[in-house]
């Protein structure tokens, strides 16, 4: 079985009724004491972002006394991702089978599925597909406030456990004291889905796809200058051009990539050749394919905007709570926007350089460290156009909408 | 075993009490929140630790056998 995996036999706009995904798939089959082992020999990682071994977390939360719970995270606060969306609307039992299997092998009692309650038609189908089998009672779909802290998982649980969308101090993590203070198993949609390919085709399957590192196949959520922005499953190590390529090809020249969202890294398009899409293909760029949110940036666009822009949303959805972050991203959002409007103070890039050293990994949760990331990637690939707004002042692209999601949120991430 | 200072970052208000009593572990950033060393604490420094643990209003300081996670 080649790709579509996880899409296969979808239709674009309505989720896979019961009959037909059993018809694609095949019947689900029971999980046993195996199943954390096939899991382990396919190499299956996180496809939420931080790519951890999905087989340590299984075994981790199993091996804890007394109620145990899973939690399919879908709350994709990232802006430029849709992939666990589209997932859910389109091929809903194939997340609750591996959500189901999941729970069985490590004996929770209740799975929980939140959802970003901005994508309605996930909610619906995630719900729909419960109704529709017998074990569905054992779980409840949530919708949850749709900003970027709610797919952190400490905030995730925090709120899930009727407290603010915030992150909290780890340890504990949620496999020690998760939702109701009980052990829990916290997976991205994507991940459940690939558990239950898994659990029916074996760990040799899985590896047909992917490279030895990064096995199996992704999905990945392609926006920005191309043809046909939207989501597509890929072999992990697929170059990006071919990804490009894929989502129509480039709409205009392009000037650079943004590699894992807004808290990714920036590649010059001259680098898109050789860049291939897993995560050792990627380390040599400081990136990783984290939750699959690729961006392409055309030459029409103006990067000082973007990285002004992208900067100040994200001080805007900080949760405040922790000292560096509260006040470092506002510094450097406003010293970026300076630049970008060629009213820098002379030390600009001095401040710049000591604010992000000075905040990165010292938050409780990692939205510092991604926006530095973001920052620093984005200076070196954007050296010379910063440098020239720095000297001459907004050009004629800063008035252009940006190609990154920066609209004002919402609602903040205090809601 | 050695010990380690680590902060609580969601507790910590940035008092900087820490940095006046233990300026050898403990720097404070452009907005007074304190930068701590994740290395072991030798032995002879151990008492102005703890000083300074004791010392947080907010209780977010702690000397700990545990490395700081990160």
């Amino acid at each position: 079985m080649s790709l579509p995996r996880l899409l296969a036999g979808t239709r674009p706009g309505a989720p896979l009724p019961r009959t037909e995904h059993l018809a694609v798939h095949g019947p689900c089959p029971r999980a046993d004491t195996g199943l954390m082992e096939r899991v382990g020999a396919a190499g299956l990682r996180g496809r939420g972002g931080a790519s951890f071994p999905t087989a340590v977390k299984l075994r981790s939360v199993a091996e804890r006394p007394g109620q145990r719970f899973v939690l399919v995270n879908g709350a994709e606060g990232e802006p430029m991702s849709a992939k666990d969306r589209v997932l859910m609307q389109l091929a809903p039992h194939l997340v609750l089978d591996g959500a189901l299997l999941a729970a069985e092998a490590i004996g929770a009692s209740r799975v929980v599925v939140a959802i970003r309650d901005e994508a309605t038609a996930a909610l619906g189908a995630m719900r729909g597909a419960a109704a529709e089998r017998p074990l569905g009672r054992r779980v409840a779909v949530r919708p949850v406030p749709s900003v970027y802290l709610a797919g952190e998982e400490s905030a995730l649980i925090r709120h899930l456990n009727g407290g603010p969308v915030k992150p909290l101090v780890v340890p504990p993590l949620p496999f020690e004291r998760g939702l109701r203070r009980r052990p829990t198993l916290v997976l991205n949609p994507e991940t459940f889905a690939h558990l239950a390919l898994i659990a029916r085709h074996g760990p040799g399957w899985f590896r047909e796809l992917g490279t030895t590192d990064h096995t199996g196949s992704a999905l990945v959520t392609v926006s920005g200058a191309v043809d046909l922005p939207g989501v597509q499953e890929i072999a992990c190590g697929t170059p990006l051009g071919s990804v490009l390529d894929s989502a129509g090809g480039p709409s205009e020249p392009l000037r650079a990539v943004l590699v894992g969202g807004f808290h990714g890294t920036w590649i010059g398009a001259e680098e898109i050749p050789s860049v291939a899409l897993d995560d050792h293909g990627l380390t040599a760029f400081g990136a990783t394919l984290a939750a699959g949110v690729i961006v392409a940036l055309g030459e029409s666009a103006c990067p000082a905007q973007e990285l002004a822009q992208t900067m100040s949303w994200l001080a805007a959805h900080s949760a405040g709570q922790c000292g560096p972050c509260a006040n470092g991203l506002p510094a450097l959002a406003e010293t970026v926007t300076a630049v970008a409007s060629g009213a820098a103070p002379p030390d600009a890039l001095g401040r710049l350089d000591r604010w992000s050293a000075q905040i990165v990994q010292r938050g409780a949760c990692h939205l510092p460290d991604g926006a530095v990331r973001f920052l620093a990637t984005g200076r070196r690939v954007f050296a010379t156009e910063l440098g020239e707004h720095a000297r001459h002042g907004p050009c004629f692209a800063c008035r252009r909408p940006t190609t990154l999601a920066t609209q004002p949120a919402a609602r903040s991430a205090a809601a | 075993m050695s010990e380690h200072l680590r902060v609580d970052p969601i507790a910590c208000s940035g008092h900087g009490l820490c940095a006046e009593l233990f300026p050898e572990w403990i720097e404070l950033d452009d907005w007074g929140y304190p930068i701590i060393d994740r290395g072991p604490i030798p032995e002879e420094l151990l008492e102005h630790a703890r000083r300074a643990a004791e010392a947080c209003p907010k209780l977010a300081l702690v000397v700990s056998a545990q490395r700081p996670r990160r």
